[in-house]
């Protein structure tokens, strides 16, 4: 470089590379913070971080995906709801099948995936909900359904049907204890409605501390 | 340039077509899985395993979830060390013109833009990528994000090609764009943070361009036409007199290895940034 500039012109100089780069990195900060948000029908794979701290230790290289056995889980492509090349599940296509050895926790390199998980059971991905308590067959009186009850892979604990009875009308109504349920989505995929009657929502939606009732 | 050349045509194409291949079969190596089921490296450029044994993590992403607050787990440590040590040996920027798939396009443009004779460019200034690095860091560590992921054209490009594209085409149509219109070589000399991290790594790294046979050099321009930073070359072709080593140490450098290539009187070759002392040690 052979041209001679002041103090004047550097600092100049300097506030306009600072300035302009600045520009971009609000541009990126919006955006990034913008794409954090996370559609409700939209599950991350067991284990999954809080969904803050999620998007900065995931580094979306997809070997959670790669090592699901049963291809439950995606990466968002570009222009997708979810964060681009973040790992989720829609539990009405393929929910989550709840395998033992929990082997998409396992393949996380960046712990994005908390292998703190030892027990799938412990599982926290979302809550189901009765969304259609008045869609739902049993709730209904269409039929004696209890696909979901069947689906649940917390058998009894998870989902149970409890007898209820509204304006002198018996029947069975699915329901979830949230506690219990790990949010797999089994329930949904076997729910026999066109819509799903029960779905599984994010927690902090739900219900955020049983104990603080 | 010159009419009839000295050396047959692979030879004066060695290093581009060497480049492509690793870039190619780079890919072929993460799409063998999903294509036939054969797992030789699984994941993406982010982070993948190597035949279930071997993890590599992106040292630059993992910079940015540290800035982030992230504690990263011991895997993608040694992963993201031991890709450091690699670029640490073959040169930072190898990453670049060697494993990024942008290279190619924006290789295509710089091609395109010479053949059709576009002239005008707008030049940002070449430090300008560190200001973005810092900007990128900066960014994640008040989002608690991993901000350059949001938008990096490598990893969209390279993860869509391995996992589904979605719309990430418009990103790599727009960095050629940009390449092709605007700015002549742009993206890759002028703006791109994960090059000015690796640019970094490779101030440091071991096998270096030398232009060790400087003295035969006819001024021809050759050189200074096809590589993408020719500021790096200036000083150890030229500097003799100012003593000046023929080594290109400056992390700039890609090591692509098309001045090699273009260059009818072998001036340059690769060589260790050790060539000189070994050279003067071994005079005395």
């Amino acid at each position: 470089m052979d041209d001679k500039i002041d103090r004047r012109q550097f600092l100049g100089r300097c506030a306009q590379a600072a300035g302009s780069v600045s520009i971009i990195g609000l541009l990126l900060g919006t955006y990034s913070e913008q794409s954090k948000s996370l559609p409700a029908w939209a599950i991350r794979p067991p284990g999954a971080i809080d969904e803050n701290e999620f998007l900065g230790a995931c580094v979306r290289c997809g070997l959670c995906v790669r090592d699901c056995p049963y291809d439950t889980l995606s990466l968002a492509e570009f222009g997708d709801e979810v964060a681009t090349g973040t790992p989720y599940f829609v539990a009405r296509n393929i929910p989550c099948e709840m395998c033992e050895d929990i082997p998409c926790a396992a393949a996380c390199p960046t712990d994005a995936l908390s292998k703190e998980l030892k027990n799938i059971d412990d599982a926290d991905m979302g809550v189901a909900v009765l969304t259609g308590v008045d869609t739902c067959y049993s709730t209904t009186g269409v039929a004696h359904c209890r696909a979901c009850y069947l689906a649940c892979p917390i058998k009894d604990e998870a989902i149970t049907m409890e007898k209820t009875e509204s304006n002198g009308r018996w029947y069975f109504e699915p329901t979830v204890h949230s506690e219990k349920c790990t949010g797999c989505g089994k329930c949904e995929k076997d729910c026999v409605t066109h819509e799903a009657s029960i779905k599984v929502l994010p927690r902090n939606l739900v219900r955020h501390d049983l104990s603080a009732i | 340039m010159p009419a009839n050349f000295k050396r047959n045509w692979f030879l004066r194409q060695r290093y581009l077509i060497f480049r492509r291949l690793a870039q190619f079969s780079l890919l072929a190596l993460f799409l063998t899985g999903p294509w036939y089921g054969y797992w030789i490296l699984k994941g993406n450029l982010a982070s993948s395993i190597f035949l279930d044994l071997i993890v590599f993590t992106d040292p630059y992403i993992y910079l940015q979830s540290i800035s982030g607050g992230h504690q990263m787990g011991t895997v993608a440590s040694i992963g993201a060390a031991t890709i450091l040590v690699f670029y640490m040996v073959i040169g930072g920027r190898a990453y670049c013109s060697w494993v990024c798939p942008i290279n190619v396009v924006t290789d295509a443009a710089f091609w395109l833009r010479t053949r059709l004779g576009l002239n005008l460019s707008w030049q940002p200034k070449k430090n300008i990528r560190y200001w973005l690095l810092i900007m990128t860091l900066v960014v994640s560590a008040l989002t608690s994000s991993i901000a350059w992921e949001v938008v990096n054209p490598i990893t969209m490009l390279q993860r869509g090609l391995v996992f589904g594209m979605g719309i990430a085409w418009a990103i790599v149509l727009a960095v050629f764009l940009f390449d092709l219109i605007v700015s002549r070589r742009g993206w890759c000399s002028h703006l791109c943070p994960v090059g000015a991290f690796y640019g970094l790594v490779g101030k440091f790294s071991l096998i270096r361009v030398s232009a060790i046979k400087r003295q035969a050099c006819t001024d021809c321009g050759d050189c200074f036409r096809v590589c993408p930073e020719p500021q790096v070359i200036t000083l150890p072709l030229l500097g003799e007199e100012n003593g000046a080593s023929p080594i290109v140490i400056s992390g700039d450098c890609t090591n692509c290895g098309r001045c090699i290539d273009v260059c009818d009187e072998n001036v340059f070759h690769f060589a260790t940034r050790f060539e000189d002392k070994l050279k003067a040690d071994a005079g005395a």
